[in-house]
């Protein structure tokens, strides 16, 4: 049963992830706004998810569909990666510094101040 | 209204993303420690390896349909990575042992960009025509 709401969450994340960046990542020069909000946004949404789940606000089944499945399938590394490297290999060394540490300390700032708050 | 296309890519890359999110969980389950997220680790830096080969790789590039590209690159390969697990467990981690987070997060994008170039490397030395990431 676990797994079906694994399942379910990432069908619903990857689609979301993919919608938003069909609406706002630019190519040509690559600006990839969609992959950035969908990071920071979905590392905030997990950050809240995490802090119910360890007071029990919500059910262990919750935490796999919007957690494991959701956050986890509509947030990516991969793309980040890839993205970062074809900045780095079309010489913005400055845009895929600013893409990779801006990703990473806004994210990491929402969930601290998460985790503060509660 | 969406066109029948439009729900023929939905469940495309849907069905990625539920085969990616429960590999994701199969690495966690197997890999990850109190102590150290292993599994999110490896599937992340896998991820990337993986990711920039197939979409650097011209073969595929050309040969292979649309839909299938999304289902795996866009699902699978993209919900198998997770960028929220990454930022949460760094943040547990940097609370908890700050040079454990530290290492945690710089090993993620350093390997991680590293095996994003390797794939690349490795996809334009099997083809001929070398191009830029699309």
């Amino acid at each position: 049963m676990s797994l079906l709401y694994i399942a379910c969450g990432g069908f619903l994340g990857a689609n979301a992830r993919y919608f938003l960046g069909i609406k706002l990542n630019r190519t040509n020069p690559l600006r990839p706004y969609g992959t950035w909000i969908a990071n920071i946004t979905g590392s905030i949404l997990l950050g809240i998810l995490f802090v119910s789940f360890e007071k029990s606000i919500i059910s262990p089944s919750l935490w796999l569909l919007f957690g494991t499945g959701f956050c986890g399938a509509y947030t990516t590394f991969s793309t980040f990666g890839t993205e970062t490297l074809e900045m780095i290999l079309s010489n913005k060394y400055f845009q895929a510094f600013f893409y990779c540490l801006s990703s990473i300390l806004v994210s990491l700032a929402g969930v601290a101040i998460i985790f503060l708050l509660t | 209204m969406p066109s029948r296309s439009t729900y023929v890519l939905i469940i495309f890359i849907g069905s990625g993303g539920a085969i990616g999110s429960l590999l994701r969980y199969g690495m966690a389950q197997l890999f990850s420690t109190d102590a150290f997220p292993y599994g999110t680790l490896i599937a992340n830096i896998l991820g990337c390896f993986v990711l920039a080969f197939l979409t650097n790789y011209a073969f595929i590039k050309k040969n292979v349909p649309n839909d299938i590209k999304l289902a795996i690159n866009t699902g699978i390969i993209g919900s198998f990575t997770t960028f929220s697990t990454f930022t949460v467990e760094t943040f547990t981690l940097l609370t908890d042992h700050l040079l454990v987070g530290i290492m945690y997060s710089t090993l993620s994008i350093v390997v991680g960009l590293l095996a994003c170039f390797i794939g690349y490397l490795l996809a334009n030395k099997k083809s001929p025509n070398k191009e830029v990431i699309e």
